[in-house]
């Protein structure tokens, strides 16, 4: 088992090597002076442009040796230290990811969740009811084709616009300020009940169909087959059906984390919900790349770790890597 | 069997886990009796075909340009504009048919380049094995594990895509990952059969084996797996657009809704202008996704639900 | 008589039409009688070995009934025939190797397939660990996952399982053909030890191996394209076939210490027909050497000397 894990961390551990150093090395691979085409976008005029640039080429330590700026990179990294914003002038890219990250994270947890068990129940139960089948799996196809910001609209445009059951932006009533009282737990619940309805439901049918797919192949598998010979009721049958179908969902599960997190940048974005999307948004209007570069880092590591939790559980559900034999 | 690119994972984690590899393959006829009778395949791929016709003739069919400005701002759906216009008075249906070729385009490229990809590393890790799989197999797991969306959001941002094909590009060359392994894992059960052992025992040469005598006996497996490669691309780059990091000189589906919800059409309940472009994406993959089951269970009769 | 079959019709449905897979079998397995039933692949040994405890879903009864013990088996009613699956009816199935579920301790599974047939496994517990160290297996075996065990080692455990509540007829279906020559040896001698410990009343081994069946049989029936060729004594069946096909098959045999030089190994030319719309008359007309006019007409199954049974007219 451990060996298992070491071998999953180590590959995390390359890849966030690789991807931060992939990070670091595009804006300086970019033809031409990356300062000047920040500053040319920044647009001041020509004295103040001439300090924005020697001020720019020193903090991003362009003057220093490429080797030299690939450690201070790591250095930086190793203190928390992302640089600091051009959208937000004055502020440090490290802080305003903080403060956007458990709003997303508020978004992206229980959808995550209740996506999976909710899709993964409802897909076990299509593989063997037709009425349910029937109903449930085309309503399900169309759900995961359907892209994120475009729910989102969709649930807006309805429940928020229309019928106004729903407020339309904002993670909280504008005239609150955080705080534990009941009054703005009870709007913040409001503001981002669609947010998390979008990610849920489009989550949900990706779940629902491979679980269903899942079932059905496992349902003709020789221990299903034995089973039945030997007169097993259903139920049981069904039972180890699905316990060995949650493997492989298990592993989808990894690779959907990548998925989501892409559907909860958009989704923040159409409500304006103030977590990492609405800062990714930001960022790229106005070509902030420190906060790019931050932000893409984060979501790095946080797929990583998330992806490390799941090898963890996959471990635990799956006594074929306990016995250290041939693991996922 | 993990894959995945943009919500098509789970479906794919279901869907193409059966396989469906026989020497023989089915006999042509049987193989178009099931199609014909299937319904998700017809009914998937009627839907497809009409997009696709309405990608190419929907242009024809206006004078309008999709992003020229006329005198009518954001009005909903009439006579003269049959989808409504854009706030700054731009034509939604004229938008929306060349968005829909965009769309295609994308899809099929990047489906392409990442089905290309995906087929050599997976061929070459799943047949050859040994130190050349344990290289691309950790390849393949680094790549998998990156979020794609973050690495075309960096890439974009500096790299400014300029055309439709340069965004497809970048998309195929960042989703092959599951691909690569569901081919690999295919490959291998492919490679210990006999015929294979037989032709190589003839002394072919292994790239002319994997040509000859893999692909062919897995060519259902690999149109699957570009199917669903095609519908993801266009569900990515919709995202790309969104996020105003596509190219901004072709039209695009993405892009409408980018431009509609910087111009706070939810707000102004400009609905004509939102809820099309959706429509667009969502048919087209939803028809993708439809056909690949439907042709899965063509393919492979376990699936097959009398 | 244990087991009686009579006149017994299962097609198989396809979208060109029916396979007529077993066409009109009729035959008795005593009490302890070891039968082997014989036959190329796709004559339909194995679809009857399936359908006298579970059709699968394409399998139809057509006609006929099967007998155990007295009481009418309701093999087209899936859910009547469960009282006997398992408890008077059981199966080793060809895919022994898979047919435990990868998720679960073997223990675990058996304990809780018991019980959901309604035995509770405090009472057997004993028994099955008593069998499992008679097939050479340690009780550890029970509390660990299918992918800790060999493949030997999953197909004995099986065979326990099996025959745990002592049905009257056991299946045993190619249980040896994915297996090596020793473990077959091995396998077929435990088949045997089971039946003379009364754990199974009567066995049907199939298999296309007459080898086996002569190790392990009291009779062999020989199948052939659907319908019963010839049922003998295992020691008549191999030293004194009387049916064409049986004696072709027999000296298609390779035997030992014989080598090529010295004769050569001859199969039986020819196919058998297919059973979508199979020829009228005997079926191995076709590829028989002895065949003639008469040959035309369907030869009945006919008892020829005690115990001996023929399809033949050449024989009559």
């Amino acid at each position: 088992m451990s060996r298992y894990l070491a071998r999953k961390l180590s590959i995390y551990l390359l890849t966030f090597f690789v991807a931060a150093s992939i990070d670091w090395a595009i804006p300086r691979l970019m033809p031409g002076d990356p300062i000047n085409g920040l500053i040319a976008r920044i647009q001041a005029d020509p004295t103040a442009a001439q300090e924005m640039h020697g001020y720019y080429t020193e903090s991003f330590g362009l003057d220093e040796p490429l080797w030299r700026q690939y450690l201070n990179f790591w250095l930086g990294l190793a203190h928390g230290d992302l640089g600091p914003s051009i959208a937000y002038v004055g502020s440090s890219v490290s802080d305003l990811i903080r403060a956007a990250i458990p709003y997303t994270l508020a978004l992206l947890i229980p959808a995550i969740v209740l996506s999976y068990i909710a899709g993964n129940r409802v897909g076990a139960l299509a593989a063997r009811r037709k009425v349910l089948d029937n109903t449930a799996l085309p309503v399900a196809y169309v759900l995961t084709a359907t892209p994120y910001m475009w729910l989102a609209l969709v649930l807006a445009y309805f429940l928020a616009f229309r019928w106004e059951i729903f407020p339309i932006s904002g993670a909280y009533d504008f005239a609150l300020q955080p705080a534990w009282t009941w009054e703005f737990a009870r709007s913040f619940l409001e503001h981002w009940f669609l947010p998390f309805l979008t990610l849920f439901l489009v989550s949900f049918g990706g779940w629902a169909i491979g679980m269903r797919n899942l079932i059905i192949y496992e349902l003709e598998a020789d221990y299903a087959n034995y089973l039945q010979a030997l007169g097993a009721p259903n139920r049981l049958v069904r039972k180890y059906a699905y316990r060995n179908a949650v493997l492989p969902q298990m592993s989808g599960l990894a690779l959907a984390l990548g998925v989501i997190v892409g559907g909860a940048l958009v989704t923040e974005i159409v409500f304006g919900y103030p977590g990492v999307g609405t800062l990714i948004i930001t960022a790229i209007t106005n070509r902030d790349y420190f906060l790019l570069q931050g932000i893409f880092l984060f979501i790095i590591i946080g797929v990583l770790i998330a992806n490390f939790l799941v090898d963890i559980a996959y471990v635990i559900v799956d006594p074929r890597t306990r016995t250290g034999l041939q693991g996922s | 069997m993990a894959t995945v690119e943009p919500q098509q994972e789970t479906v794919v984690a279901g869907a193409v886990v059966a396989p469906s590899v026989t020497p023989q393959g089915r006999r042509r006829s049987e193989t178009l009796y099931f199609a014909f009778r299937n319904k998700k395949l017809v009914a998937g791929l009627s839907l497809l075909v009409f997009m696709l016709l309405f990608a190419i003739v929907g242009p024809m069919l206006t004078d309008y340009d999709p992003f020229e400005f006329y005198d009518a701002f954001g009005q909903p759906p009439s006579k003269e504009h049959w989808f409504g216009t854009t706030a700054p008075g731009q034509d939604v249906y004229a938008q929306f048919v060349y968005g829909l070729r965009s769309s295609f385009i994308v899809g099929a490229v990047a489906g392409s380049v990442a089905a290309a990809i995906g087929m050599a590393v997976g061929f070459a890790a799943g047949y050859l094995g040994g130190i050349v799989d344990d290289i691309l197999s950790i390849l393949t797991n680094v790549v998998l594990v990156i979020p794609t969306i973050a690495v075309l959001i960096i890439v974009s941002a500096y790299l400014s895509v300029g055309s439709l094909l340069w965004e497809a590009l970048l998309i195929g060359v960042t989703s092959w990952p599951w691909a690569a392994r569901a081919i690999r894992a295919q490959t291998f059960s492919l490679a210990s059969r006999d015929f294979v052992s037989l032709a190589r025992l003839s002394g072919q040469g292994p790239w002319r084996i994997i040509v000859k005598e893999i692909a062919p006996n897995m060519s259902s497996y690999l149109f699957l797996t570009f199917i669903l490669l095609f519908g993801g691309s266009i569900l990515i780059a919709a995202t790309l657009d969104f996020l105003g990091l596509g190219p901004s000189e072709v039209m695009s589906l993405g892009l409408m809704l980018n431009v509609a919800v910087s111009n706070s059409a939810l707000v102004l309940g400009m609905w004509w202008w939102f809820i099309v472009p959706g429509i667009g994406i969502t048919a087209i993959v939803a028809a993708l996704y439809v056909m690949n089951v439907g042709l899965d269970e063509v393919f492979n009769p376990k699936l097959r639900r009398t | 008589m244990s087991v009686k079959v009579d006149n017994l019709r299962v097609y198989y449905r396809t979208l060109r039409g029916d396979v007529q897979c077993v066409d009109g079998v009729t035959f008795g397995i005593e009490d302890g009688e070891i039968m082997g039933l014989a036959g190329e692949s796709g004559c339909g040994k194995s679809t009857l070995g399936k359908s006298l405890i579970r059709m699968d879903g394409r399998m139809q009864h057509m006609e006929g009934r099967v007998e155990l013990d007295g009481d009418e088996l309701p093999i087209d009613d899936s859910k009547a025939m469960n009282r006997y699956r398992f408890k008077s009816v059981s199966i080793v199935p060809q895919y022994a190797m898979s047919a435990m579920t990868p998720t679960r301790k073997v223990g675990k599974m058996i304990e809780e397939l018991l019980e959901s047939r309604g035995v509770r496994f405090s009472t057997v517990k004993a028994e099955l660990e008593r069998r499992l160290t008679l097939v050479g297996l340690s009780h550890d075996v029970l509390g660990m996952y299918p992918i800790e065990l060999s493949g030997g080692m999953k197909q004995r455990t099986v065979m326990v399982l099996s025959t745990l509540l002592n049905p009257a007829l056991l299946i045993a279906d190619e249980i040896t053909s994915a297996l090596d020559v020793s473990t077959q040896k091995a396998v077929a001698e435990t088949l045997v030890e089971f039946r003379d410990r009364g754990y199974v009343k009567s066995m049907m081994v199939i298999t296309h191996d007459l080898a086996i069946l002569y190790q392990v049989a009291d009779t062999i029936l020989v199948m052939y394209a659907g319908k019963l060729a010839e049922k003998a004594p295992a020691e008549v069946i191999i030293d004194a076939p009387l049916h064409p096909y049986t004696q072709l098959l027999i000296s298609s045999l390779p035997e030992v210490g014989v080598t090529y030089e010295e004769q050569k190994l001859t199969g039986i030319p020819g196919r058998p027909p297919p059973l979508l719309d199979p020829p009228t008359g005997c079926r191995f007309r076709e590829r028989c050497p002895f065949a003639f006019e008469k040959c035309v007409e369907e030869p009945p199954f006919l008892e020829v000397a005690p115990g001996h049974e023929v399809a033949c007219w050449k024989v009559f």
